[in-house]
């Protein structure tokens, strides 16, 4: 009897179950991507935009996120920053912490701040433009 | 293979289609590099301002609540901000945030499944840093010329 050849990745148990993926394999990934590319032309955006306000008193600096394009981007930035910052700190928790319960903990804590300072940012925004 | 109790180790053991046990393929690592490789270091910097930048997430934020909270506390962070600390730490804040959008930059050109070899490995690699070197400049030249 010839030796049996795979021409597939799968396994014989998995083709033979017929489950297939949770299909969320890549996701975690691919989303890290598509704020990746989102942050690029926020990030310089916002950091010109920035610097050209060195040295701007309060008038000036709520002036300037109060206006409808720079806030709109302001809360484009936030949330894609903050998906972006809990994405990529979960894999630096999951890399180096070790112990299961200490891992959950850390990656627990990282998204609850992201998500706090996010939305204290968002609405801070929100005041000033509104 | 021992029987192992930890989780971490345990996600570590793969199985080939023929059932045999594997011991799955580690990603570069602090202790398995050469970090002096110019190569390695990038690899760590981009973790590291990824990490940095995080921080100073918080900074943006203390930032813009302090402008939506009046004129008192806003006053209080432009201080900060203006002083020599501040000052240092968002140059450095600068040029951690260009690195780390440049090399990202490099990681979404690795994702289309090019620049793997070695002579272009090293050429985007001296890019990200000479282009973090000339945005971070360019920026602090923009602050100046408003400044002034």
């Amino acid at each position: 009897m010839s030796q049996p050849t795979l021409r597939t990745l799968r396994s014989p148990l998995g083709r033979a179950r017929g489950m297939g993926s949770a299909k969320g394999g890549t996701h975690h990934w691919w989303m890290q991507r598509v704020t990746s590319v989102a942050l690029l032309p926020l990030t310089i955006w916002l950091v010109f935009g920035l610097a050209r306000m060195p040295d701007s008193t309060w008038h000036e600096a709520t002036a300037w996120i109060g206006r409808p394009f720079n806030a709109v981007l302001l809360l484009a930035f936030l949330a894609a920053a903050f998906h972006h910052t809990a994405s990529g700190l979960q894999v630096v928790i999951e890399d180096y912490v070790r112990g299961e319960t200490a891992r959950m903990g850390w990656l627990l804590a990282i998204k609850g701040i992201c998500a706090l300072l996010w939305l204290a940012a968002s609405l801070a925004v929100l005041r000033i433009a509104v | 293979m021992s029987k192992t109790t930890d989780v971490r180790e345990a996600v570590m053991v793969g199985r080939r289609s023929d059932g045999t046990l594997v011991r799955r393929p580690l990603s570069p690592h602090l202790q398995a590099y050469d970090m002096l490789q110019l190569t390695s270091a990038l690899s760590i910097t981009h973790r590291i301002t990824g990490v940095v930048w995080s921080v100073g997430m918080v900074f943006l934020v203390w930032w813009l609540t302090a402008a939506a909270a009046g004129e008192a506390s806003f006053n209080g962070v432009q201080w900060f901000f203006g002083s020599f600390f501040g000052i240092l730490g968002l140059m450095a804040l600068t040029a951690v945030v260009w690195y780390h959008t440049l090399a990202g930059l490099r990681h979404l050109y690795w994702d289309s499944g090019r620049g793997y070899d070695l002579p272009t490995t090293y050429m985007t690699g001296r890019a990200v840093l000479i282009g973090t070197a000339a945005l971070t400049a360019l920026t602090w030249l923009v602050l100046l010329i408003t400044w002034i």
